[in-house]
């Protein structure tokens, strides 16, 4: 028999629906490659295997009762930052260890709706702040790629390293993951996996655990375009519960998936070409626009001033709302409460201090000083002011281009364990350089996998989309898929 | 300008962090690296420009006045550390 985990969402879907092979075989499947594989990977903080055969259980009778939905029986990994009722939910953070929600987050209550079998919850920065999945409270991720080079461990990226790791060593068909900086889109292109953030307010945050609530975003991170359509066309909906969530119609995602390109024009952004960018990165950027030429796309060069702007903006913006954000955690209501103290300062403080992380707690501090009585103005109203300059890059590059084509990443998959990066948040921060601009603007971002750095690491392509435009996005990626022919898996060394 | 001990002394304060001397003069160095790269902002002329608070354009929707959910004591107080008959036990707040 082939080997069941090597299916994409779609072919799986395909199989069940002519019961050419079971709900039940797949979860199987999927459980023994997670029980391989997770003790190296680490992609897994939790396994609920009983609950999912239960659920594949459910799905195979659907089937046969010719009931089947849009998911039916697809096993799926979730990204610990989503709330799933009575399953421990962490964010990978010490300070939730031991949170069981009493309710289910609307992008995954979508996708049970829809069929969907859950295996577990999966690793990721700790409240998604990080860059390498190495500031979770259960570990760090191992990527399933290696260098040519050197047998060393690598980072999948971050924050969504688990989701990416485990698509990547085929431990699910297809996972969740959330993006405030470049969150799904970074970790899919460090492990060949696609990722797409959608338009923000596409999916609801209900029920994410809060990092930056202006940026914050749900999409998932596929093996194909495609299944990033059918993926995107589950998770997102209209909810009263997100004041931020749009009432707006959901195109067929997956009727884009193929579509001819022919005509759109596609903007090339002088300011993304930066200095100290290895060649391989530009190599394929230039490889990305001669795929879209040949394929009947019009280049068009086009100007985002305020892109080095980005970045100390968005270091402005997230923490101050993340310091807002995380003031929840007093150890009163939920989460660790110290059992070293006894007034309430006291508690507040150490409960705070023993159950947040180094990184999360630097960021609250940057926030704090950020939106503090002196600084308000000089900085957090300042970077809401460069906030608006770069959405409006954005508004002014659109009209002369459909899509916006850049590299997704400065470099592929580094050491975990990277010394330089760990001495200097500045340079870990870097590698949001091409993404975060997306989250600021609210813009649909997409990752492609697109070749292969002399290292042998994956490297991928981003594609920008107009706001909603997440149809005109996936068919600009999926002929950057189809041209690049991106069928390289990582050896199997686990 | 550059973020004494004192002052990150005090943020931690503000933020309900306790941290150890050391680690305040350390985190001094790393949050005057973060705010110095962030000074750049000072380059961009943002005269005239308002404040973007939400990527999306959209009036605050409300919803209809009507209790819609409830009754949820157990629910509610399931994940606190301490709990009384559904009270939040908490340390003493007056003194």
């Amino acid at each position: 028999m082939t080997d069941l985990t090597k299916l994409t969402l779609k072919g799986a879907l395909d199989g069940l629906k002519a019961k050419q092979i079971s709900s039940t075989e797949l979860t199987e499947a999927f459980i023994g490659a997670i029980e391989t594989a997770n003790p190296a990977l680490n992609a897994y903080v939790l396994t609920t295997f009983d609950k999912a055969r239960g659920m594949a259980a459910e799905s195979d009778k659907r089937i046969a009762s010719g009931d089947a939905r849009a998911l039916e029986g697809a096993p799926l990994g979730i990204k610990d930052l989503f709330c799933t009722k009575d399953v421990r939910t962490t964010a990978c953070s010490g300070i939730l260890d031991n949170f069981i929600p009493p309710y289910e987050s609307t992008v995954t209550q979508n996708l049970w709706d829809d069929g969907a079998v859950m295996l577990g919850k999966l690793n990721m920065d700790e409240f998604a702040m990080g860059s390498s999945n190495e500031t979770s409270h259960w570990g760090p991720v191992t990527n399933p790629w290696k260098s040519n080079a050197s047998n060393a461990a690598l980072t999948p990226g971050g924050s969504s390293g688990g989701s990416a790791s485990a698509v990547a060593a085929d431990l699910c068909l297809a996972a969740t993951a959330s993006d405030t900086g470049g969150s799904i889109r970074q970790p899919a292109a460090f492990t060949g996996t696609v990722g797409i953030k959608p338009t923000y307010g596409r999916a609801s945050r209900f029920g994410m655990v809060a990092f930056a609530s202006s940026l914050d975003q749900a999409g998932p991170i596929t093996k194909t375009v495609e299944d990033a359509a059918i993926m995107l066309q589950s998770m997102c909906s209209y909810d009263t519960k997100d004041s931020t969530s749009l009432k707006v119609d959901l195109p067929d995602f997956s009727s884009f998936v193929g579509k001819s390109v022919k005509g759109l024009r596609i903007g090339i952004p002088d300011e993304y070409r930066l200095d100290g960018i290895p060649a391989e990165i530009d190599a394929l950027w230039e490889q990305g626009i001669a795929w879209l030429k040949d394929a009947g796309a019009e280049i068009v060069r086009i100007s985002l001033p305020n892109t080095k702007y980005a970045l100390p903006c968005y270091y402005i913006v997230a923490p101050a709302e993340a310091s807002s954000n995380l003031a929840r955690y007093d150890g009163m209501r939920f989460g660790h409460r110290t059992e070293a103290a006894t007034g309430l300062t006291d508690t507040y403080e150490l409960s705070r201090s023993e159950g947040f992380g180094k990184e999360v707690k630097r960021r609250i501090m940057i926030g704090t000083y950020v939106l503090s009585a002196g600084f308000y103005d000089a900085y957090y109203v300042k970077a809401l002011k460069v906030r608006r300059r770069i959405a409006e890059d954005f508004t002014n590059a659109f009209n002369s281009c459909d899509v916006i084509l850049t590299p997704a990443t400065p470099s592929s998959a580094f050491e975990l364990g990277d010394t330089a990066k760990a001495a200097d948040p500045v340079a870990m921060y870097l590698n949001d350089v091409f993404t975060v601009t997306t989250n600021l603007a609210g813009l649909p971002g997409l990752s492609v996998p697109a070749g292969l750095d002399s290292k042998g690491l994956p490297l991928g392509l981003q594609v920008i989309g107009k706001a909603l435009d997440e149809g005109t996005t996936l068919a600009i990626a999926s002929v950057l898929e189809k041209a690049a022919g991106f069928t390289h898996k990582p050896s199997k060394w686990w | 300008m550059a973020i004494d001990v004192a002052t990150v002394r005090k943020v931690a304060s503000l933020s309900r962090l306790r941290e150890s001397d050391e680690r305040l003069e350390s985190l001094a160095g790393e949050l005057n690296g973060i705010l110095g790269w962030i000074e750049q902002l000072n380059e961009v002329d943002v005269s005239g420009v308002q404040p973007m608070t939400s990527c999306i354009e959209m009036t605050q929707p409300l919803r209809d006045d009507v209790v819609s959910d409830g009754d949820k004591v157990a629910d509610v107080v399931k994940n606190a550390p301490k709990t009384v008959d559904g009270f939040f036990i908490v340390p003493k707040v007056v003194e």
